[in-house]
């Protein structure tokens, strides 16, 4: 599924013309909108929403464009009570083996931990879009990355993990649903699209990608016994030992993932001594910085996360055996994607952190400042 | 076998929509009565192979280690919207919910409403035993008032907990649902304690039935079965059906609450 990463956009200088090379423009539109004709065009069969901003363009498109000739596969769009209904509507569709997807943010992420600690006990293939806003609590609409924590350590009750992934751009909101259901399948696991109110919200121009018909193996679902043979889905084992083979069996599943699903980009890393982390709309910010500070003769270079959980440790500690010693966490919470950073490189690199919450983002100048600093 | 009402029946010994299992449940208990009234049906239905029983939390929580059809277990109180999810993905599935009246009534009444509200064609069963059974007899939103549980170990109070919660005729009041009843499942026994009449088991047979029927009608069906409790409401299984026969259905009265496509006159 490598083709389907777009990466980084091209930079372009402040007349907007871009710098380093041209895309055709078909599309200009809203990440949340990208994303839902991404999961389209991958063939989504069902969406189960309930209205939160800032997601709501997502349930809107897809509601538009329910009916439509172009999308056969897409046969159940349904508008739910709650956000915990429509997890648990996600749930049963999974359990047919359709490509189903759910979008919210926040609060709604909250509501959903429930459905997505059962989900990932039964092992239902699954997407999840959380769309971050501003929080705790109620919050506000702007963007924030604070829903990492909950995202990526599982997040209900119960020890699991799921798969999450980073768009940093329309073009990869559009590209990611594909990916994700890839993922979801093929290791049976719930997926989350963790992205923020400014990349739902940001309007860019997009080509989407060729996607491929994928064809996943569903023998579990439970579409009815077939004479003897019957599918059973439950989350409740009772006798310890085996609770204790399953949790083994979802651990050693993760360990799997964390080995061949590691996925980052890199940007002028190669001769960089201080190296910038940041995911989603940080990474954007953080290229432009880089950019700012190789104009400065400063070896700046950029290690953006695609996959949140399993975390790019390989790449990180790539980096550290390399000679890097400076690293900075850029990102819209006080602290969370940085101890995935500690945990990956301990003690052998100076980590510091530059981040923004309340639904504010930093500048590219911030940073070129937090770095000059941290060299000094 | 018992013969029902001309072509109803209730077969007895093995059956392929049964496991075979023993059941978990307490001696008294009504829930493997219904096992046995929900395998049947779906034996008579040549319903087996496309058949998904979605598992509540509670008692009925094991309910697929007993009815032997593809199963899949929902979050507490979550069936009707894990039920809507595969039902909208293939409407060509059977598909019901086992439910308790704390999973249903309770933690779960706003997915039960919504999906009965859309008429969905799916089928819920509601054991209604007035109390949490698994959970070791905690007050139920369906405990009678002056019920001594768990937690109102006084006796409920319905000045402070509100009355109990009637699900079928909360039910009723809504145009989605096609088929809502109540029926008094458990034997009842006569005054001198020498006879029991099991009129409950055969109206209960027939409703599971109409039931399906009318899931298969394209209808929401919704059965509220008033059962006992005795180890929990701390009785004698003589005793229960007592309490049953006599306070619990006067709170639940059994009766037919909505049938929109005329299943029973049939």
């Amino acid at each position: 599924m490598r083709h389907l990463l777009l990466g980084l956009p091209r930079l372009c200088d402040r007349r907007g013309i871009e710098v380093e090379g041209m895309t055709t423009a078909r599309e200009f539109l809203k990440g949340n909108e990208a994303l839902a004709y991404g999961a389209l065009k991958t063939g989504l069969n069902a969406f189960f929403g309930y209205p939160i901003t800032p997601s709501s363009e997502i349930p809107e498109t897809l509601a538009v464009e329910f009916g439509n000739s172009q999308y056969p596969a897409f046969k159940v769009f349904l508008q739910a009570a709650s956000e915990i209904e429509a997890i648990n509507m996600v749930i049963g569709a999974a359990a047919t083996g359709a490509k189903v997807m759910a979008a919210t943010s926040g609060p709604g992420f909250s509501l959903k931990q429930e459905g997505i600690s059962y989900a990932a006990a039964m092992e239902l293939p699954m997407v999840i879009v959380d769309v971050n806003r501003g929080g705790p609590g109620l919050g506000n609409l702007g963007p924030e990355q604070t829903d990492y924590f909950q995202a990526t350590r599982g997040g209900g009750h119960g020890g699991y993990r799921n798969i999450v992934l980073a768009p940093c751009s329309v073009p990869e909101m559009a590209a990611f649903p594909a990916l994700a259901f890839s993922l979801a399948f093929k290791y049976r696991i719930p997926v989350i699209i963790l992205t923020d109110a400014f990349l739902g919200q940001l309007k860019e121009d997009l080509m989407f990608p060729e996607v491929p018909a994928q064809q996943f193996e569903t023998a579990w679902a439970t579409t009815g016994a077939r004479g003897p043979e019957r599918h059973v889905l439950s989350s409740m084992h009772l006798e310890l030992p085996e609770l204790n083979r399953h949790s083994e069996h979802l651990r050693s599943k993760f360990e799997e993932i964390d080995r061949s699903e590691q996925r980052s980009e890199k940007y002028q890393t190669d001769d960089a001594d201080v190296v910038l982390v940041a995911y989603g709309i940080c990474a954007r910010l953080a290229q432009r910085a880089v950019k700012d500070l190789r104009a400065k003769r400063i070896r700046a270079g950029l290690l953006r996360p695609i996959t949140l959980s399993p975390f790019p440790k390989r790449e990180l500690l790539a980096l550290v055996g390399r000679g890097v010693q400076n690293f900075l966490v850029v990102e819209l919470n006080t602290g969370q994607m940085v101890e995935d950073v500690q945990l990956a490189i301990g003690g052998r690199a100076r980590i510091e952190t530059a981040q923004k919450v309340g639904g504010l983002l930093p500048t590219p100048l911030d940073l070129v400042r937090r770095v000059e600093a941290m060299r000094r | 076998m018992i013969e029902v009402q001309g072509h109803y029946e209730v077969k007895l010994g093995p059956l392929p929509t049964l496991t075979g299992k023993p059941t978990h449940y307490c001696a008294g208990c009504e829930h493997g009565t219904l096992t046995r009234l929900i395998a049947s049906a779906l034996h008579e239905l040549g319903a087996r192979e496309r058949t998904v029983l979605v598992d509540s939390v509670g008692c009925s929580v094991l309910a697929h280690e007993y009815i032997n059809t593809d199963a899949i277990q929902a979050p507490h109180g979550r069936a009707p919207s894990v039920m809507t999810g595969i039902k909208r993905l293939r409407p060509d599935l059977l598909v019901f919910a086992v439910q308790g009246d704390g999973d249903a009534a309770s933690i779960g009444l706003s997915e039960l409403i919504f999906a009965a509200n859309r008429g969905e064609p799916i089928t819920v069963f509601l054991v209604n035993n007035g109390i949490y059974g698994m959970t070791g007899g905690q007050m139920a939103p369906t405990t009678p008032a002056g019920m001594v549980t768990m937690t109102t170990p006084r006796g409920r109070d319905i000045a402070v907990t509100g009355p109990p919660m009637d699900a079928s005729k909360l039910l009723a009041t809504l145009d989605g649902p096609a088929y809502v009843k109540r029926v008094l499942l458990p034997v009842t026994p006569t005054p001198s304690d020498d006879f029991y009449n099991a009129r409950g088991s055969i109206e209960g047979a027939r409703s599971v039935r109409n039931a399906f029927r009318v899931q298969e009608m394209g209808g929401f069906s919704f059965v509220e079965f008033v059962s006992t409790c005795n180890v929990n409401w701390k009785m004698s299984v003589l005793q229960s059906k007592h309490y049953a026969t006599e306070v619990l259905a006067k709170v639940f009265p059994p009766g037919l609450f909505k049938d929109k496509f005329g299943v029973e006159k049939r």
